[in-house]
């Protein structure tokens, strides 16, 4: 009898294709099914795309009303040709999906709280944070929005029927790499995606109020108001403004009301929070840009460039197309997700964009009645509290429900079940101008379509959140630049801190008139710029906010380069944005060098200061200077602040860096530098730089015997897989760059896109992102231009029309959409 | 020569059940299975014929897959995995885990026919 052998083989068989089929936990992740993943006709081997893949086809669709032309250039940059806009929308979709449609999906997961339903209950936090915060509520305002506005509604819908199209194309086995990796399925797309996908960047540009707001009220708890105003100015005396200083402002239309008992009941009132989001968009996301006129450039013509600063991803953020219909031809940088083009340049004018930076996001404490949240005290009198259900769904575990009190101000983000260790209790309501209905991509699809200064200036009126600098050049020789968002005409200090929350007296007062915007055309210095550093000087009539929340030093050397500048050609413009000067070393070595004696340093001391004193002050990759100053610098910092933080047991914001440069320059006895633990002794800045020279000698030696004292190698940039898998990621990038440099290029953020137009009669334009136009690990286009972008190679633009794409040499594939 | 036939079957059900994708990845087991109660033959070998058709078939679609894409995505998935970065490794692993499956499953075969 062989039964025996038989079911103890049968068993194993089965044994083994369970243990293959099934997700095992390996070092805080989980595996794939090994057995689906590696199966050559369904798993990964599937996504290794052949190095000749020829792109080209004829593709069939439902849903297209004429015949659109695609070439791909060499690129793989899509050149759309279409009969009208709607179809040329609906094959951006689906090229989108076609190159990135497991980034697009997946970013909506993060902005809509559903990581959980893929990863498991690791990801809960991130998935309650964004629900609760009010990312799924602010999506549906602004989609109930835009379904009144035919014209875009039918531009989201086509778009997304197109990355529908190519979704129900796809077979099980042609699904994208990353889904086969951890396991699910794509689901269909929708305009609300598109939706979702623009508050997560709303959140990346205007969020990190969610958790300086609450730290900044700590600070001032723990500092008192007065010496927090020191450490956390409102202006600082080196800014050199978007709007240059001295130009005259119209009489405000608000003039904020101050509530009568600000002093008790916010600066001086207590409320303490350890709250800390998940995920913290970083500080310095920024960007610069900037326009010269004809006056200043070689051909008499203007140049604009814009290098937007964000998280370096792999796929990037950004996918490089042209779009030409009988309306516009429009090229540049879009997002997969979103119809249009986001930053780029038609055949009249161009644009760019950085952040604003401006604080639209509040929070205000409430007093409800009882623990469930039905009724809050709101101007004397009980109030019903609506409630808001967020089911988070958690792979392998029960549904995670949110019950949300809706107020006056916003939805409830923390309550009883949403607390931290010290909140005891407290209702914090969260406003935030991207929860308001708003018009999403109605301004870039107007900028598509611009034709000169007057409908950009209308395409950017239609702008709401998040705020940024929008800058502008035109064949026709205008340069202009408008800070343009719903901004709130707020009092001094207003929503630095928590507000007290049970009446009026505390709430937004009304959004700024958008012709009160900073804006400036065509100024006499023939150039306009930003670089996220406070727009306007003191006598702008409205608060902007902490001047932390605005880089101070990039605008500095973008001005004074640009002043000395002219006959500038497009190749000066790239040496520009790849230049690695750092105008605060240049303020910051001298306040160094002073505050020490050098007759007190022993020889290593005495080597690194003398390696600072002789750095060129760039951030060049080989730099020791620069690496050498930054240990410096902050081991002075961790010096002078270190002994006043210590005693806090809740979460406080550092001083910026001009905090302490600046109150050094102004005032060389500084009453931070004494250090509080010794009280029988009065440190002054000169003891604590000799105390940081020592410390920071000790690690320069570290850093020297690692072979890491190099600025490029100590500071190792690297472009991240979105899941942060080294092995999909590009690591160890050789390139300088950093904080306070135009190059703003730090180890995990810094330029996305940098672009530059000069608009010539034929637009001559240059372009260069940290990623690939494929999105798929398995192409050969999936990091294609990182070594360019990090040797700051740029790419000349094909921007042609129809008849020369389909002769061009650099044109490689033509694909055709038709109706079936 | 019974064994090269079982061999070649083997493979051949494999690749035609694996281009229905909508089936699951694991359906050789069942072709490699009945494969072996019909081409009968002594456990061993029943083993070593399941096991070859489908290493032979993995590893080889996956080393035609590799070679075109210049081994762009094996060597970040033998990274992952985690195999050193060696794209050999992982086309040799690619092929015994289809192997085994198969081969398993062509022993019970065999001894399910010996058992009547």
């Amino acid at each position: 009898m062989r039964i025996v052998p038989f079911l103890l083989s049968g068993l194993c068989t089965v044994g083994l294709v369970i243990a293959l089929n099934t997700q095992l936990p390996a070092g805080g992740s989980k595996t794939p099914r090994l057995g689906y993943f590696l199966s050559p006709q369904l798993g990964f081997w599937q996504n290794a795309e052949p190095a000749n893949t020829n792109f080209s086809g004829e593709i069939k669709l439902a849903n297209l009303k004429g015949k659109v032309d695609v070439y791909m250039d060499d690129r793989l940059v899509p050149h759309i040709y279409a009969e009208n806009d709607l179809d040329a929308y609906y094959v951006e979709g689906f090229l989108h999906a076609k190159y990135r449609l497991w980034q697009m999906e997946f970013q909506t997961y993060v902005a809509g709280g559903r990581l959980s339903e893929i990863v498991g209950e690791e990801r809960l936090p991130t998935d309650r944070f964004f629900r609760r915060l009010g990312m799924v509520y602010g999506a549906e305002q602004t989609m109930a929005n835009m379904e009144k506005n035919p014209e875009m509604k039918a531009t989201m819908e086509a778009y997304s029927d197109g990355v529908n199209a190519y979704i129900k194309s796809l077979l099980p086995q042609q699904i994208p790499f990353e889904y086969k990796l951890l396991d699910y399925k794509p689901e269909a797309w929708s305009p609300f995606k598109t939706y979702l996908f623009l508050m997560y960047m709303s959140y990346d540009l205007t969020g990190k109020g969610s958790t300086s707001d609450l730290q900044m009220t700590n600070a001032k708890n723990y500092f008192g108001y007065e010496d927090f105003n020191k450490l956390f100015p409102n202006v600082e005396d080196s800014l050199d403004p978007i709007i240059p200083k001295g130009t005259m402002f119209v009489k405000p239309a608000i003039v904020p009301k101050i509530p009568a008992n600000i002093d008790s009941a916010y600066f001086g009132k207590t409320i303490n929070s350890t709250a800390m989001a998940p995920v913290v968009p970083d500080k310095d996301n920024g960007s610069n840009n900037w326009a010269v006129s004809g006056s200043k450039t070689k051909s008499g013509r203007p140049i604009l460039c814009n290098d937007p600063h964000l998280g370096l991803n792999l796929p990037s953020l950004w996918y490089e197309v042209q779009i030409n219909t009988p309306t516009h031809n429009t090229y540049g940088a879009s997002f997969p997700g979103s119809p249009a083009v986001i930053i780029g340049f038609n055949d009249s004018i161009a644009w760019g964009v950085t952040n604003a930076g401006r604080d639209v996001l509040d929070f205000f404490d409430m007093k409800f009645k009882d623990s469930t949240m039905s009724e809050y005290m709101y101007n004397g009198v009980w109030t019903k509290a609506a409630h808001r259900k967020e089911v988070i769904k958690v792979k392998g575990k029960p549904d995670q429900v949110e019950d949300m009190a809706m107020t006056v101000f916003g939805p409830v983000m923390y309550d009883r079940a949403y607390k931290n260790q010290s909140s005891e209790g407290k209702y914090l309501a969260v406003k935030w101008t991207a929860s308001t209905p708003g018009n999403a991509v109605e301004t870039f699809y107007r900028l598509n379509r611009a034709k000169n200064y007057d409908d950009y200036l209308k395409a950017t009126s239609l702008w709401s959140c998040p705020g940024q600098n929008f800058v502008f050049a035109s064949k026709t020789n205008d340069i202009a630049i408008k800070q343009q968002g719903a901004f709130i005409a707020k009092w001094k200090r207003q929503g630095d801190f928590i507000m007290p929350g049970t009446d009026s007296s505390y709430d937004w007062q009304g959004i700024i008139p958008t012709d009160e915007n900073p804006m400036i055309k065509n100024p006499a210095r023939g150039f306009v710029s930003s670089a996220n550093q406070m727009a306007v000087d003191t006598t702008y009539p409205y608060y902007l906010g902490t001047a932390n929340s605005f880089p101070l030093y990039r605008g500095i050397i973008i001005n004074r380069k640009l002043t000395e500048m002219n006959g500038i050609t497009p190749e000066d413009m790239q040496h520009l944005q790849m230049e690695n000067y750092n105008v605060f070393a240049e303020m910051a070595r001298p306040v160094l060098l002073w505050n020490i004696d050098e007759n007190a340093l022993n020889a290593d001391e005495k080597k690194y200061i003398d390696i600072v004193k002789n750095w060129n002050l760039k951030g060049d990759y080989s730099e020791k200077g620069a690496t050498v100053f930054k240990c410096l610098w902050d081991s002075l910092e961790a010096e002078v602040w270190r002994d006043d933080y210590q005693k806090s047991k809740l979460p406080m914001p550092w001083p910026d860096a001009p905090t302490l440069l600046e109150n050094l320059l102004r005032d060389s006895v500084y009453a931070f530098a004494d250090n509080i633990n010794t009280p029988d002794k009065k440190e002054t800045i000169k003891d604590d730089a000799m105390i940081a020279i020592k410390k920071a000698t000790a690690h320069l030696k570290e850093l020297e015997a690692s072979h890491t004292l190099e600025w490029g190698k100590f500071k190792d940039t690297r472009v991240n897989h979105l899941l942060k898998i080294p092995a999909l990621s590009r690591l160890h990038l050789p390139i300088g760059g950093g904080e306070h440099m135009i190059n703003a290029t730090k180890p995990t953020h810094g330029p996305s896109w940098r672009m530059i137009v000069h608009l010539t009669d034929e637009i001559e334009a240059y372009v260069v992102y940290p990623g690939g136009q494929n999105g798929n690990p398995g192409s050969k286009y999936y990091d294609s231009f990182v070594d360019s972008w990090a040797a700051g190679k740029y790419y000349r633009v094909l921007f042609v029309n129809k008849a020369a794409a389909a002769k061009h040499e650099k044109m490689k594939w033509h694909i055709t959409f038709t109706n079936n | 020569m019974k064994i090269i036939t079982a061999i070649v079957i083997t493979a051949f059900l494999a690749y035609v059940l694996g281009i229905y994708s909508t089936l699951p990845w694991w359906s050789f087991a069942i072709s490699s299975f009945v494969v072996s109660v019909a081409i009968h033959q002594k456990p061993g070998k029943s083993f070593l014929a399941g096991f070859l058709g489908l290493f032979l078939l993995w590893a080889g679609l996956a080393l035609m897959k590799d070679v075109a894409n210049e081994h762009v995505l094996s060597t970040k998935v033998a990274q992952i995995l985690p195999l050193g970065g060696s794209y050999i490794v992982l086309i040799l692993v690619t092929g015994i885990v289809g192997g085994l499956v198969s081969g398993l499953a062509a022993l019970a075969g065999s001894y399910l026919r010996k058992s009547k």
